[in-house]
């Protein structure tokens, strides 16, 4: 497992107070809003939220492919291995994108191209950073379909992305996302579209892969499952800004910000046969019309006068646990930073 | 022939359902063979319960919601519904039956006409239903919505003005509109955020409370399908390969089907990188295949725990505990351990 001194030391991204507006006719929708997070080198860090909190457009700015218009990246330094990616010409972009950062998607269907083999999909995944000879190529494609689990990967180099299952296609994807040895891999849902035992497989993988080369892994989900599963650390999202940050087991067994308290109780289990599920009252606010001081306050039991006003801190709880709440924080016995 | 507690009539009896898809294939789509998608199902359903239908994603849950319903017609078996035969009558003798027993899809949005208003797709079931007044059927939906607690005006507006939590709720009150004593859930909350899920479960616990409804439920999550059922059957290429009370079949799975697929849950487990390592060595792609009939047991390539006898395997469910069936005489103990 990577160490919390790794993170402590020069982290492989650090984006810094990351704000992204989408400009409609006459509204402006803040989808991030004021975010910080860090990509430890070989960490698998987890950004987690409901839909439409802001996690792919995170990604996306990551990887400077926001659609401008109508986006546009109104704040924020976005550093990768020391150097500002926000700064960055896009041609500049191009020689980092897929190659020292890669990214695999939701849906593996819709991003490998249906008219050529699998071969011809990987190889342009290398030629384009890399090129080498046709011969070279191959033997690579092979390596690395084997490393993704494909059994008898020769076999597989003609086949088209129909003639293969789910699972499949999005273990095709990610080998394609480890064609030229990335440092960072960027996964936006990649197992949503995967059924369980498929889904813990592609977990696996990634974990095994993390192991073999040395790789840092920002994993995107609205699964508290899922995350469970893969995350070192984790950021919870709540309408477009960062509300918890923690390692997972601190995360699961001590969670201080009141959404992910509700969100962990509303989970189904057997343990809870027979109880009713919690379930957080009122729902997920239009990212053009956001409350104002904390975001969460409409839902939240917690709440207090000024939680309608201010924009709540993040608190820091040590070793690595903040939770933007300053209610529950005082309720611990601390005092809030001003 | 089962043992079960609960001895009224069945709502739902399925005895060795058979629904098979043509493979076609050439320039004339002869065809070429058969998928048997739903091969030899046994299932009951008791009054006032909730079975629980699981399995990884293309075993045939959704064929056995399709052929149960008669939407689809089975190759051979029988279909009880409430004690009477219904897999021969005719689409007219159907009709009374089809409006015992509804489903809810997944996709709400897919599964609502959107040019009609909600008011008017629940209307229509009504009317199917036999109100003829129109001011009847506008108060009896004023009513169902409520029920599952959404306001009576929503009725004007159209499926898109909903979020995708509302949909399941008019899905819901669609179904009920006909009065169904069995509902077919399929995957109903698997395309909700995490919190909204919560609120449908609870809706679906209380339904059933106050309406004495019976659910076939089917689903990928494990954990829904633990807080939620009273009975579980998990289904692997077209046959059960074990069912139990639901606290017998997590606490102690017998078929290595059954276990494969519960290791799979996932759970905060800060040593899984050191498990990953091991897990990744050649594993084969385990993926049922419904085309190929096995003589032996389905689940025999990706078995850790085969031996020869597997390969010639009656077609039979072995009970090894009160109400707790296997197909796998090995895991029954019918078969010495050689
Ligand atoms: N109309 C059809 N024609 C041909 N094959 C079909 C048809 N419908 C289903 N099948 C096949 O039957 C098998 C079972 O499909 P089914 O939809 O019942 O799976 P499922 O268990 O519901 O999967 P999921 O979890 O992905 O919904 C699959 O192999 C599928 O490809
Ligand atoms: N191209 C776009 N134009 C306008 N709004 C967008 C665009 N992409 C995303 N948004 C908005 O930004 C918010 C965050 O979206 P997204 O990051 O995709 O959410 P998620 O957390 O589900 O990945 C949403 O309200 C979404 O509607
Ligand atoms: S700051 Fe206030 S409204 Fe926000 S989570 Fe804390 S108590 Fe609730
Ligand atoms: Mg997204
Ligand atoms: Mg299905």
């Amino acid at each position: 497992m990577a160490s919390t001194e790794d993170n402590a030391g020069t982290p492989l991204l650090s984006v810094e107070d990351l704000r992204v507006y989408f400009h409609g006719d006459d509204t402006v929708s803040r989808a991030v809003d004021g975010i910080d997070f860090t990509v430890g080198p070989r960490e698998t860090v987890c950004l987690v939220g409901e839909s439409g909190c802001g996690k792919t457009v995170s990604a996306l700015a990551v990887l400077g492919l926001i659609p401008t218009p109508p986006g546009r990246i109104v704040s924020g330094r976005i550093v990768f291995a020391g150097t500002d990616l926000a700064k960055m010409e896009e041609e500049e972009l191009r020689k980092i994108r897929g190659n020292r950062i890669a990214m695999v998607f939701q849906e593996p269907l819709t991003s490998l191209n249906p008219v050529f083999t699998i071969e011809d999909q990987i190889s342009e995944a290398i030629r384009i950073h890399h090129p080498m000879s046709e011969e070279a190529l191959r033997r690579r494609c092979v390596e690395l379909l084997g490393d993704v689990g494909i059994s008898s990967p020769e076999d597989r180099l003609s086949d088209y992305p129909h003639q293969l299952s789910g699972g499949q296609r999005q273990r095709v994807m990610i080998a394609m996302a480890l064609a030229c040895d990335p440092e960072l891999i960027i996964a936006d849902e990649p197992t949503t579209a995967l059924d369980v035992t498929v889904q813990s497989q592609i977990l696996m993988l990634f974990s095994s892969i993390q192991l073999r080369r040395s790789m840092s892994i920002l994993y995107i989900t609205h699964d508290l499952g899922v995350v469970a599963g893969v995350a070192d650390r984790v950021y919870v999202m709540y309408a477009g800004i960062i509300v918890e940050q923690a390692g997972t087991v601190q995360l699961f067994g001590s969670a201080k910000h009141p959404y992910t308290q509700g969100l962990l109780a509303s989970l189904p289990s057997r343990s809870r046969r027979g109880q009713r599920l919690y379930s957080i009252p009122g729902s997920v606010p239009n990212p053009a019309r956001k409350p104002s001081g904390c975001p969460f306050h409409p839902r939240c039991g917690h709440a207090i006068a000024s939680c309608r006003t201010e924009y709540p801190p993040m608190c820091d709880y040590g070793q690595g646990h903040f939770a933007r709440c300053p209610v529950l924080f005082e309720s611990a016995g601390r005092k809030v930073p001003r | 022939m089962k043992d079960r507690p609960n001895t009224e009539t069945p709502i739902l009896q399925v005895s060795g359902l058979k629904k098979y898809f043509p493979v076609r294939r050439g320039f004339f789509q002869r065809i070429s063979g058969w998928i048997h998608a739903v091969d030899g199902v046994d299932l009951s359903v008791p009054p006032g319960e909730t079975l629980g239908l699981v399995g990884e994603s293309g075993c045939g849950k959704s064929t056995v919601a399709r052929t149960v319903l008669r939407l689809l017609d089975p190759e051979a078996g029988s279909i009880r519904f409430d004690g009477e035969e219904i897999s021969d009558l005719t689409e007219a003798e159907l009709k009374p039956v089809r409006r015992k027993m509804q489903i809810v899809f997944q996709d709400p949005y897919g599964s609502l006409n959107p040019r009609m208003t909600v008011g008017q797709s629940i209307a229509e079931g009504l009317r199917a239903f036999g109100i003829r007044s129109a001011a009847k059927r506008q108060s009896r939906t004023a009513e169902l919505l409520e029920m599952v607690g959404l306001s009576a005006d929503s009725a004007e507006r159209f499926p898109h003005e909903f979020s995708g939590g509302q949909r399941q709720r008019v899905g819901i009150a669609r179904a009920l509109s006909v009065e169904p004593e069995l509902v077919i859930c399929d995957e109903p909350i698997s395309a909700l955020d995490v919190s909204i899920q919560a609120q449908i479960i609870n809706l679906l616990k209380d339904l059933q409370e106050r309406l004495g409804l019976s659910y076939l439920f089917i689903s990928h999550d494990l954990n829904v399908v633990g807080y939620l059922c009273d009975r579980v059957a998990v289904m692997y290429a077209g046959k059960i390969m074990e069912e139990a009370p639901a606290m017998a079949l997590f606490e102690d799975p017998r078929h290595p089907y059954t276990r494969k697929l519960l290791s799979a849950i996932p759970e905060p487990d800060p040593s899984r990188k050191s498990r990953a390592a091991e897990a990744l060595q050649g594993e084969p792609e385990a993926e049922p295949r419904p085309e190929a009939a096995p003589e032996g047991c389905p689940f025999l390539s990706a078995c850790e725990d085969r031996d020869a006898s597997c390969e010639h395997l009656e077609d039979a469910l072995y009970p090894v505990a009160e109400g707790h069936l296997v197909r796998c005489p090995k895991a029954s103990g019918k078969v010495d351990s050689a």
